[in-house]
């Protein structure tokens, strides 16, 4: 094991700000990314599911 | 197009037998869906082993001390980079010579991941770069290179973007990667071509590799995991444009109307 201590690991051997910005950066863009496309699927099922839905009913009304 | 390729291409998503069965969304979009799990699972799995090993269990280097960690990501997300740009130009390909959709789907999902990884390829460099280099950011062949790279990814996703006509959006970018494709073995034999400041591979096929075992297996799991996120969020983005491009037709309202 190369660490101490937790604060001895986020200290990165006083290179923090680097190692732990590059982390960090990688962190946010693959969770921005997965929250993206779950957004996408999300808006698209429910834009649809409502546009499906009246087009049903309204060719159930035109055959009754 | 020609007359024959359209034929080709509409027998084989129409029928389909073999291959080219899953050339067509109606047949793809439920293997995808099944495919995800699987490599989201492996993504995360192989995430946490090659971080562990990348920040627990590998040495601290004897020249860079612990900034060398940032390794970790800056190589997986700089190979990424520019594999995901030359499967898109492979897809882009076949979606031009074959006329298939998803082909072109694919280019089009996986454009988005490639830009991110290419951003993540220069932010960590940069972040590396300033310790080891005592510069952010310098302009020799393999930085700058890489940083056309992720124009390229920009440029194909507004070009795309800006034409309504999906089918001609594909072709438009199809061109576009292709041309751009150029710039791949730029990047990659950049620092042997030039004298940059960027260091060579430490990884090579025919060489025993310069580094300890441990930092190079952290990579390489960190790389595997890569490749299993680039499939997982890809193959969940190209769902959601066959749903938005096939809205038309009768399986994405059966789809549609079976999960909401």
């Amino acid at each position: 094991m190369n660490w101490n201590s937790w604060s001895d690991f986020f200290a990165m051997g006083g290179y923090a700000l680097y190692v732990w910005g590059s982390v960090l950066m990688t962190v946010i863009l693959v969770a921005g990314e997965v929250i993206a496309v779950r957004m996408r699927r999300n808006t698209v099922m429910k834009l649809y599911g409502r546009w499906v839905r009246s087009n049903r009913r309204e060719s159930n009304e035109n055959e009754a | 197009m020609s007359t024959v390729n359209q034929t080709f291409a509409s027998r084989a998503e129409s029928s389909g037998s073999g291959f080219f069965k899953y050339a067509s969304p109606q047949t793809f979009f439920p293997l995808a869906g099944k495919m995800i799990p699987w490599f989201a699972t492996a993504a995360v799995i192989f995430t946490i082993v090659g971080l562990y090993i990348g920040f627990a269990v590998a040495p601290t280097d004897h020249q860079q001390g612990e900034s060398y960690r940032i390794i970790f990501i800056h190589v997986p997300a700089a190979w990424m980079s520019m594999f995901i740009y030359l499967v898109m130009a492979f897809w882009s390909v076949v979606g031009l010579t074959l006329n298939t959709r998803l082909s072109s789907m694919m280019a089009t999902a996986l454009a988005p991941t490639g830009a991110m990884f290419t951003f993540l390829a220069l932010w960590t460099g940069a972040l590396w770069g300033k310790p080891t280099w005592g510069t952010w950011w310098v302009w020799d062949a393999r930085l700058t290179s890489e940083l056309i790279l992720l124009f390229l990814y920009i440029g194909f996703m507004a070009l795309q973007a800006s034409i309504d006509d999906a089918r001609r959006a594909d072709k438009a970018g199809a061109v576009l990667a292709l041309v751009g494709v150029v710039n791949i073995p730029i990047i990659y034999f950049s620092v042997q071509w030039w004298n940059t400041l960027h260091q060579g591979s430490s990884v090579s096929l025919t060489k025993a590799p310069s580094m300890a075992m441990t930092m190079l297996l952290g990579m390489l799991i960190m790389a595997l995991a890569s490749w299993a996120y680039t499939i997982a969020v890809a193959l969940c983005r190209v769902r959601c444009i066959m749903l938005e491009r096939e809205k038309h037709t009768d399986w994405v309202k059966d789809y549609v109307e079976k999960n909401t």
